[in-house]
């Protein structure tokens, strides 16, 4: 490989892509789907409308699983029953994003966490965002609590949950 | 089962975007293995191609798009995925075929071109996540990441500045990469101090998005022992999959990455894999991936990958060395390339054909690895001299 000094390649520089030096074609494409939250799914979207957070238990391992699912992968059965959780956790890990998802900066830092939800099984939890906490004030294993939208506002979805907040004062 | 030796590679400049397209860097990667190997393309049995998400080049036929640059038309011909573990899976999938007998001669082609979905290639990944209960948090791929920075550093009490050691090895290695795309010298305090992106990941502490291709050829003992006197063999592979539901894991170790690894090791005979791998090339699209990814092929112990890479025992003249390429930290991260780039790069570094790149220590066998998709795949490839 070293013999070869140069290897095969054109590099496009920053300015040339900018003042469209070559030749390529633009376009934009509008996708638009519609996912079927499925059997299990459903019923979380159901209690998070009702401000619970709901499992299902697999009555094998006899976990408890959040999200909940239609099966237990581990036992590869149907799961055998719904469990209403807690709506308090413990935050497993947290981050602070200063980015969009198409890479554009935020306007302002989002405090974003895995939080294992109280009587779920250890280790079982969500991805969310957190609230009413400066990012310094944050640490992993603090305690937190879902803050809901008001009852009308709610709709059957992940954000009918607006964040959570420390517990802890 | 038969012995398969690799016995060509070559690849393409890895920038963060390129005039030519998908087809013809993967044409100009196959080309140079091929001439490496001493083989033309009417050699080749069957073509196995690697290639990430559709949605960075907006064709949904990626493979077959791609199949005639890769040297695959009217031929045995794969396209495989398993996100960002794809770059050394493809020759996993090769190795079956010249491993079973179906294939003598295999082509084996990595290739990824990041550049053309605007405004970001950042933005495709936002699909893989679940539509229901994740997307509209606005997910973006860099959560999960310093999520899980985040949990291994508190798990294992590990310091930033640690972290950074890593990125400012593997861009100073990448100084003697001739495709590389971000090598540098930087310090400590310039990837502490970089921007923060998504804390605790920082702006250096990050690979870039890249367009690029490379590819290896692999060869029976038969074909091997006649075309070159310099075969490297191909001596262990595994592969593991860990469940999607990423946040019933605990992210601190990567035990699909353990079992992968395990699986490679077994079919090596290797009991020890500290003391009986050489080097390993470990993928590191961010910097602590380097230390998790140590820690889950048992190269270090939970941990202890930090203070490795503090006592200079990972740098090329170390006795482990990790990365003498310079990495996706690098050399650049076209996804399934950066992956076949690793592959590569062994194979270079076995033969003693790596120049300035090559490792102080006399080198019999060596590792690569990557790894993808929700912080759930683990591959690993094994080969010797």
């Amino acid at each position: 490989m070293e013999s070869k000094k140069t290897l095969p390649g054109t590099p496009i520089a920053g300015a040339e892509w900018d003042n469209e030096v070559y030749s390529f074609r633009k376009h934009s494409v509008q996708l638009r789907y519609a996912w079927d939250a499925g059997s299990a799914v459903s019923g979380f979207l159901e209690g998070l409308k009702e401000g619970r957070i709901l499992g299902r238990r697999c009555n094998r391992c006899m976990r408890v699983l959040v999200p909940p699912r239609a099966f237990c992968e581990r036992c590869f059965r149907s799961t055998d029953e719904w469990v209403e959780v807690k709506d308090t956790g413990k935050i497993n890990t947290y981050s602070v994003s200063y980015v969009n998802n198409d890479a554009s900066r935020r306007d302002k830092p989002l405090i974003v966490a895995v939080i294992e939800i109280d009587e779920a099984s250890p280790g079982m939890g969500f991805l969310h965002v957190l609230g009413e906490v400066e990012p310094s004030k944050v640490h992993v294993d603090m305690k937190v609590k879902a803050v809901w939208k008001p009852r009308d506002e709610r709709v059957g979805a992940i954000t009918d949950i607006k964040y959570f907040k420390p517990l802890e004062v | 089962m038969r012995r398969v030796a690799v016995v060509g590679a070559g690849m393409t400049l890895f920038r963060h975007r390129m005039l030519e397209t998908g087809k013809e860097m993967a044409f100009e990667a196959s080309r140079m293995a091929l001439d490496q190997a001493g083989l033309d393309i009417k050699d080749v049995d069957s073509v196995v191609l690697g290639s990430a998400p559709d949605a960075f080049d907006g064709v949904h036929m990626k493979g077959e798009y791609l199949l005639d640059g890769a040297g695959g038309t009217c031929k045995p011909y794969t396209r495989v995925y398993v996100g960002g573990g794809t770059g050394v899976f493809v020759p996993i999938a090769a190795w079956w075929q010249v491993a079973s007998g179906v294939a003598d001669i295999v082509l084996v082609v990595g290739e990824e071109k990041m550049s053309p979905l605007l405004p970001h290639p950042q933005y495709a990944f936002w699909s893989i996540f679940d539509p229901i209960l994740e997307r509209p948090l606005g997910v973006t791929l860099l959560w999960i990441f310093s999520l899980e920075m985040r949990r291994y550093m508190h798990v294992y009490n590990v310091k930033e500045e640690d972290i950074a050691l890593v990125a400012v090895k593997n861009k100073r290695n990448a100084l003697d990469h001739p495709a590389a795309q971000l090598a540098a010298n930087i310090t400590v305090d310039d990837v502490l101090k970089s921007e923060p992106i998504c804390w605790p990941v920082k702006r250096l502490d990050v690979s870039p998005t890249s367009d690029g291709a490379a590819a290896v050829v692999l060869a029976s003992e038969d074909v091997a022992r006649r075309i070159t006197d310099d075969p490297v063999w191909i001596t262990g592979v595994g592969w593991n999959v860990d469940s999607t539901y990423w946040t019933n894991r605990d992210l601190c170790y990567p035990e699909y990455l353990e079992k992968a690894a395990n699986m490679a090791y077994r079919m090596a005979h290797i009991s020890d894999p500290k003391k009986e791998i050489d080097f390993a090339e470990v993928y590191d699209p961010f910097d602590y991936k380097e230390l998790h990814h140590m820690e889950g092929l048992q190269l270090a112990r939970r941990g202890e990958a930090p203070k490795l890479t503090r006592e200079g025992v990972t740098q090329r003249d170390g006795d482990l060395p990790i990365n003498p390429s310079g990495g996706l930290l690098g050399v650049g991260n076209p996804i399934a390339a950066a992956g076949m780039m690793k592959i590569a790069e062994v194979f270079w570094q076995l033969r003693g054909e790596a120049g300035k790149r090559q490792v102080k220590k006399p080198v019999r066998r060596g590792l690569a690895q990557a790894w993808g998709d929700l912080m759930q795949v683990g591959t690993v490839v094994i080969m010797e001299r």
